[in-house]
């Protein structure tokens, strides 16, 4: 992957997957603008590959820099009124939180807005 | 050319309608018609972009013949009706209750100031006959709601989604499913625009046999809980960024009855060739506060009608005859339980006996932090307030939780005179942020265990301007 140098390499030994992820909407203010470029670990502590909804939880615990998480996460899963699209596609299409993230995989994040 | 036409001396009166046959499968459906010689003015006027490959006589005699209900006329609304009564749509409906404020004039270019307080259907209506005085304006003062919406858009061959909240824009969907048309929706608050088209070409509810267009709710199945809603009033918006998006809708809308995509396909053994593409959900992020950021467009690519869609979808119970009674329930649906707080009223005080208190010098040492966000603040505050705005309050709040340190940081540090007795009121826009701050700042101990008094002053700087100072500026 021509991404690769440019990721940060974690400090354990955890076998880590590279992923892109992008903000919009208003999500963008809790988690930084432009898109993110991220290592993150390959398994989930039991072990079991890493999926959309072990992301969701990891963003939230490491790079939220708002602590209103009930704004990305509402018990445990992605509130709603988020829409979520795995390489370009919706990810009811792809199994929603069970996805199993690829390596390169962009994920997206879109708050729907409803003012005009 | 335009000599050829304009001297035909029937060009003047009224329209010869000939049937040529050109209109494709579907002519006999409002927004086909037949074909005509366009008039001199109509020659005239549209001949810029009658030019544009695509366009044609054609594709204008459909814009002629064509019907759009833009339901909002404000930040999205006027734009995009601008443009499409400028390109000559024949008849064009505008739905909107609301009457003219001077706080619409930065972004809603249909309204002007000598029309603060008309009905903004009928300014903006002054504002497009001003433009083009041959299409059919027909003006909706009062709100869409559940009752009258079939009614409405029944009439129209196009709809466009100008409005400002999520129970009205999944209740036009619905309707636009039952009857059939294809909606153009967008949506726009602070410095963020999305842009839509759904349903289109228009396929029959229930059709799941092949690929179809989605509905708005098979893009957005679930609203957002209304906490974490913003509106324009509440969030600001960016006259610019709202006003791209409308003028985006114009286009698309232009686009789908110029090439006849509004016409329900009769033969569905035929793939939809014509269908657009693929379904597309435009986002316009612009960048405010790092000046030299830049703004970006994304295009993403949205997936098909879901099968089991709750409106469109293969099992769906919904009827026209339903949602005017009432099911489903549109306004229940959107407004889930968010959590609001209710202090005890020993740790509240109202905005005048709060003003009363300091007035006899019954509180000489406080400390009153107000919660708003600087740009807030930055009008105007009551004298001696600290502005700590309430997301780094929780921030804040947050790290000493989490890797330990004073409670007493939360509290700005500099003030003169502040022991850790002092005590402390709470001030937001409206009070609820404040009430939450009180909170926090009991939980992490800065009330000493009781020994000084956390107050959240009830209804925040809106009370104020309602109660104590009536020349607050207060937004």
């Amino acid at each position: 992957m021509a991404d690769s140098t440019e990721v940060p390499i974690r400090e354990s030994e955890t076998p880590t997957i590279s992923i892109t992820v992008d903000f919009y909407g208003g999500l963008d203010t809790l988690f930084g603008k432009g898109q993110h470029k991220l290592a993150i670990p390959a398994a989930d502590k039991s072990g079991s590959p890493s999926t959309i909804g072990f992301l969701v939880t990891h963003l939230c615990e490491t790079k939220m820099n708002d602590p209103r998480t009930d704004l990305f996460v509402l018990d445990g899963h992605i509130r709603p009124g988020i829409l979520v699209l795995i390489n370009e596609a919706d990810w009811e299409l792809e199994g929603e939180e069970a996805y199993e993230i690829q390596s390169g995989d962009n994920v997206v994040f879109v708050s729907t807005l409803h003012g005009g | 050319m335009q000599q050829d036409i304009a001297q035909q001396p029937e060009a003047k009166s009224v329209p010869v309608l000939v049937n040529n046959g050109q209109d494709g499968p579907n002519n006999g459906t409002s927004g086909v018609g037949g074909s005509r010689r366009l008039t001199e003015e109509e020659f005239d006027r549209y001949s810029r972009q009658m030019i544009v490959p695509g366009v044609g006589k054609d594709g204008q005699l459909r814009l002629i013949n064509s019907r759009i209900l833009i339901i909002g006329a404000g930040g999205l609304g006027c734009p995009a009706a601008q443009y499409v009564a400028g390109a000559g749509v024949g008849t064009i409906g505008i739905v909107d209750g609301d009457v003219v404020e001077v706080s619409n004039l930065h972004r809603q270019v249909g309204h002007v100031a000598s029309r603060i307080g008309m009905k903004k259907v009928d300014s903006l209506i002054t504002h497009l006959r001003g433009l083009n005085t041959l299409p059919t304006y027909v003006p909706y003062g009062f709100h869409i709601g559940p009752q009258n919406a079939a009614e409405i858009i029944s009439q129209y061959d196009l709809v466009m989604d100008c409005t400002d909240n999520p129970a009205t824009r999944y209740l036009i969907s619905d309707i636009c499913v039952l009857l059939c048309k294809p909606l153009v929706s967008a949506a726009s608050v602070q410095k963020s625009g999305q842009l839509i088209v759904l349903n289109c070409p228009p396929t029959p509810q229930g059709r799941v046999d092949g690929k179809y267009a989605p509905c708005y709710r098979c893009c957005f199945k679930k609203p957002p809980p209304p906490s974490s809603m913003l509106s324009c009033g509440e969030a600001g918006i960016v006259g610019p960024v709202v006003g791209m998006m409308g003028v985006a809708q114009a286009g698309e809308a232009i686009k789908i009855l110029v090439s006849a995509l509004h016409i329900p396909s009769r033969d569905f053994s035929i793939p939809l060739e014509r269908n657009l593409a693929q379904p597309t959900l435009l986002i316009y992020t612009y960048e405010l506060e790092n000046a030299v950021g830049p703004y970006s467009f994304r295009a993403l690519k949205m997936a098909g009608r879901k099968k089991n869609c709750f409106a469109c979808g293969e099992n769906s119970t919904l009827t026209l005859e339903g949602i005017q009674s009432g099911t489903p329930n549109y306004e229940q649906f959107c407004s889930l339980p968010s959590p609001t707080f209710t202090l005890p009223p020993d740790e509240r005080i109202t905005a005048s006996a709060y003003h009363e208190a300091r007035s006899r010098g019954e509180i000489p040492n406080h400390l009153l932090l107000d919660t708003r966000e600087k740009e807030h603040f930055s009008f105007g505050s009551i004298d001696g307030a600290v502005n700590i705005p309430f997301g780094r309050l929780l921030a804040k709040a947050a790290a000493i939780k989490r890797e330990g340190g004073a409670a007493s940081e939360l509290l700005p540090g500099e003030v003169l005179g502040v022991t850790e007795d002092t005590p402390v009121f709470v001030v937001c826009r409206r009070g609820l942020d404040s009430q939450e701050a009180v909170e926090k700042l009991k939980e992490l101990g800065v009330n000493n265990g009781g020994k000084r008094r956390i107050v959240d002053i009830v209804g925040g700087m809106k009370a104020w301007k309602d109660d104590v100072d009536p020349t607050f500026p207060w937004v």
